[in-house]
């Protein structure tokens, strides 16, 4: 599956595509394929988003999980912070990035 | 230190409200993202992994208590209570909103500091010794001469759109503590026969995908004529650097397919063009920014001895405290390198700390240390005591100068989206390793370097041991170099051989530390053990 | 005034003197005719406007000066820079006429092109009155010595 990311124009924060809207976890995002082009196009032109590109990924536990592990950082924080991670609580969180 | 007059503030006022404009362009969709990312990368402004990541740009290292504590306020304001100290003497805050990014240079202003031209490709934020003014082996101050540059060179109307990026570092000892064959212009400020002080050029080095050293241009630039044979070394650059290839385009490139020869001959033939264009300050204005710089007011009555008493204080005031000019002062230095801690890293609560003692020993005066540490420059001894004790209460107190501890590591794959793996965990289980070990002591003066990517931002090419990151079919993997030194011993560390996972490295770095403390004779350091045995026992060593 | 210059080899794009786009800041009257390409020129005795491209050398220009009433730089990519380096280069040697900046001239390159000599533009898209205004206002004082008539700060601090 490909998921599409970009970051939020004025917070800089990362997002990803929902289907309707954007959103910072990467749980809510969903396939695009055949259709990154499209969404990307109009999203930024719309500046709801800031320099979107498609990822691919692959579903982990019914959640969508980037194929890269640079992704896996981006989608989930720095992993020598865990406190300032979308999943501080979760001291699991480093396996899903590794 | 140096201060600005209404003309410096007028100056980053200026760029504040340029920029302000600038983002309000860009939020309105009047800018697209490739129209606005070279203005706003000349305001240190990336879009990072996670966010923006701001760039401030501390002008040769230096900075008063005052503006360590706008870091600190910055730091809580608008980022996550902390900053991150480069290997460019700079702060780096990573969570930052563009929205927010003109009112923190609007801060910033307000105590003298800016972020201009902290990237894109312009003149960067001149790098000088951290020990300038303080040490007991330098020729003269060398930062009245980075600050000249720094003034030339913002907002340099011919050089802000070079083929790429452009580092110049500026030093005046010969110890080199600031890396400066290994810019794209390194300075020596030097004193000839005649007892005259003139610059020393050196053009082309750096490190990145093809690191070099710089070869020296000419030995002797007269201070009167030292903006003028700049301006030529920028011109030539500017018209012949490459711009086919991002990865050739920096000077280094230059320099070695022309060959140091040729590119000189051109220098030389711009700067007799330049000669009367009146490009050139006048004296005054050097003498001006000198009085800055003078000696502050020391205590010449300062005691030299030290109660060493208590253990951890003598070995912290051994490691961590240098020679100073001043009979009765040191440099001590504190150290951003925590066992198991982030290089470089601090938190807005320490940076106070920081800000304070200098503010009360050190004549309000900082530096930050290329290899991510920070500064205290003149201290008396008889305060050194109160100082460590503040310091470690604030876990700043690390004794661990220059040795395997005390590990440059850029970002990596944590926080840049260049990297291809990360840098901050190698550093962390190293530094760990080895203090669980204890062998950081017997091992000396070890410096390590890891860089999370081919650009190189680590230093990986100038660590006595050197690690890269790199990406193997999507697994962090990371390859072992030797004998790379940044000092005035400079040299490029050579790879060892494959590379190892998160894990074999650490074991890897241990490995070779081994066969050093077989093979040292009498006082040698890791690096001239090596260079005395060569690659081959350790590559024994390694892999069989 | 009529275009003297002959259809040459290498003639650049012409986009007229006076196009839509067009920002001028010379008291005298714009040139009429073509730019011919720097090759162009140097082969031809009665061309008077030339357009350099990022990889001519201005110097080549420099016995030339003389007859020439328009220097186009091109800037085929607002990223690079060497355009800004051939205008100072001309104005250094004495070149007084228009030297003009066409292509993708945007309003945040204006106040450094015209510290590097540039007197005229004529960019590929049209800019904002009012940006371009602030843009030239935006500088109350330089740091350098450069192709314009600007006094340097340090020279105010020395005066």
């Amino acid at each position: 599956m490909k998921l599409l990311t970009g970051n939020d124009l004025k917070t800089g924060a990362v997002t990803w595509w929902t289907g309707n809207d954007w959103s910072i976890h990467v749980e809510d995002a969903v396939d695009v394929t055949g259709q990154e082009d499209e969404i990307a196009q109009r999203e930024e032109a719309a500046r709801r988003v800031n320099v979107p590109y498609a990822i691919d990924a692959e579903m982990h536990d019914g959640s969508p999980r980037p194929a890269h592990i640079k992704d896996r950082v981006r989608a989930l924080g720095p992993t020598v912070r865990p406190d300032l991670t979308l999943k501080p609580a979760d001291p699991e969180i480093g396996q899903w990035v590794i | 230190m140096y201060a600005y007059d209404q003309y410096d503030q007028q100056m980053v006022d200026a760029r504040v409200a340029e920029f302000r404009d600038q983002a309000r362009r860009r939020l309105e969709g009047k800018l697209s993202e490739d129209q606005f990312k070279p203005l706003r990368l000349m305001n240190g402004l990336y879009l990072q992994l996670h966010a923006y990541m701001l760039r401030v740009a501390i002008p040769y290292g230096t900075l008063s208590g005052a503006q360590m504590h706008t870091l600190a306020d910055i730091a809580e304001k608008y980022d996550r209570g902390y900053g991150h100290f480069t290997t460019r003497q700079n702060i780096q805050y990573n969570w930052i909103k563009l929205e927010d990014a003109a009112d923190i240079l609007a801060d910033l202003a307000k105590v003298e500091m800016h972020a201009i031209q902290t990237s894109g490709n312009c003149i960067r934020n001149i790098s000088s010794d951290h020990f300038a003014g303080a040490a007991a082996d330098e020729v003269t101050d060398p930062r009245p001469y980075a600050e000249l540059l720094r003034q030339w060179s913002s907002f340099h109307p011919e050089f802000s759109y070079l083929p790429r990026k452009f580092k110049i570092a500026v030093i005046a000892s010969e110890q080199d503590r600031a890396a400066m064959r290994l810019h794209d212009i390194g300075i020596n400020i030097v004193r000839n026969s005649d007892g005259e002080l003139g610059a020393a050029f050196y053009v082309g080095g750096g490190m990145g995908r093809t690191p070099m050293i710089a070869p020296q241009i000419r030995d002797f630039v007269p201070l009167d004529q030292l903006v003028t044979y700049a301006e030529a070394c920028l011109r030539v650059y500017n018209r012949y650097g490459r711009r086919d290839n991002k990865y050739k385009a920096r000077i280094k490139i230059l320099v070695h397919e022309l060959g140091a020869e040729e590119y000189t001959r051109q220098v030389e033939e711009e700067f007799q063009h330049l000669l009367d264009s009146g490009v050139e300050p006048p004296f005054a204005e050097l003498e001006r920014i000198r009085t800055f710089f003078a000696d502050p007011a020391y205590d010449e009555a300062a005691p030299d001895d030290i109660d060493r008493s208590d253990p951890d204080f003598a070995l912290w005031v051994d490691r961590n405290t240098v020679a100073h000019k001043q009979d009765g002062y040191v440099s001590a230095v504190i150290s951003l390198k925590p066992v198991g801690g982030i290089p470089g890293d601090a938190t807005a609560e320490q940076m106070r700390v920081m800000a304070d003692l200098a503010t009360r020993y050190s004549f309000d005066e900082l530096r930050v240390m290329h290899t991510q540490n920070v500064v205290l420059p003149h201290v008396r001894k008889a305060d050194l005591n109160a100082i460590w004790t503040a310091l470690d209460e604030a876990g700043l107190g690390s004794p661990n100068l220059d040795t395997i501890e005390d590990i440059i590591a850029c970002p990596g794959l944590d926080y840049c989206s260049l990297a291809n793996a990360r840098s901050i965990p190698v550093a962390q289980k190293i530094a760990q390793r080895f203090a669980e070990t204890k062998k950081t002591a017997t091992l000396g003066q070890l410096k390590l370097k890891i860089s999370g990517c081919i650009n190189a931002c680590g230093h990986h090419h100038a660590g006595h041991i050197g690690i890269l990151g790199v990406d193997r079919k999507g697994v962090e993997n990371y390859q072992l170099s030797l004998g790379g030194s940044e000092a005035e011993d400079v040299s490029l560390a050579k790879i060892t051989g494959p590379g190892f996972d998160e894990d074999g490295i650490v074991d890897a770095v241990e490995t070779v530390t081994s066969v050093y403390e077989r093979e040292r004779e009498g006082e040698e350091r890791f690096l001239d053990t090596y260079r005395r045995i060569g690659m081959g026992p350790f590559k024994e060593a390694l892999y069989g | 005034m009529a275009d003297q210059t002959p259809p040459a080899e290498g003639r650049g794009p012409d986009t007229g003197p006076e196009s839509d786009t067009m920002l001028r800041y010379r008291e005298d009257d714009p040139v009429a005719h073509a730019a011919v390409t720097v090759d162009a020129f140097l082969d031809q005795s009665n061309a008077a406007a030339v357009r350099v491209e990022p990889g001519d050398d201005a110097r080549e220009l420099i016995p030339h000066l003389e007859r020439l009433d328009l220097v186009e730089v091109n800037f085929p990519s607002f990223g690079d820079g060497r355009g800004y380096s051939s205008a100072r280069i001309l104005r250094e040697a004495g070149y007084d006429g228009e030297l003009r900046a066409v292509g993708d001239v945007l309003v945040d390159q204006l106040a450094y092109m015209r510290r590097c000599g540039f007197d005229a533009f004529d960019p590929d898209a049209p800019l904002d009155a009012e940006d371009v205004e602030a843009a030239f206002a935006r500088w109350p004082e330089v740091y350098q010595s450069a192709a314009d008539t600007r006094t340097p700060i340090w020279s105010k601090r020395h005066a």
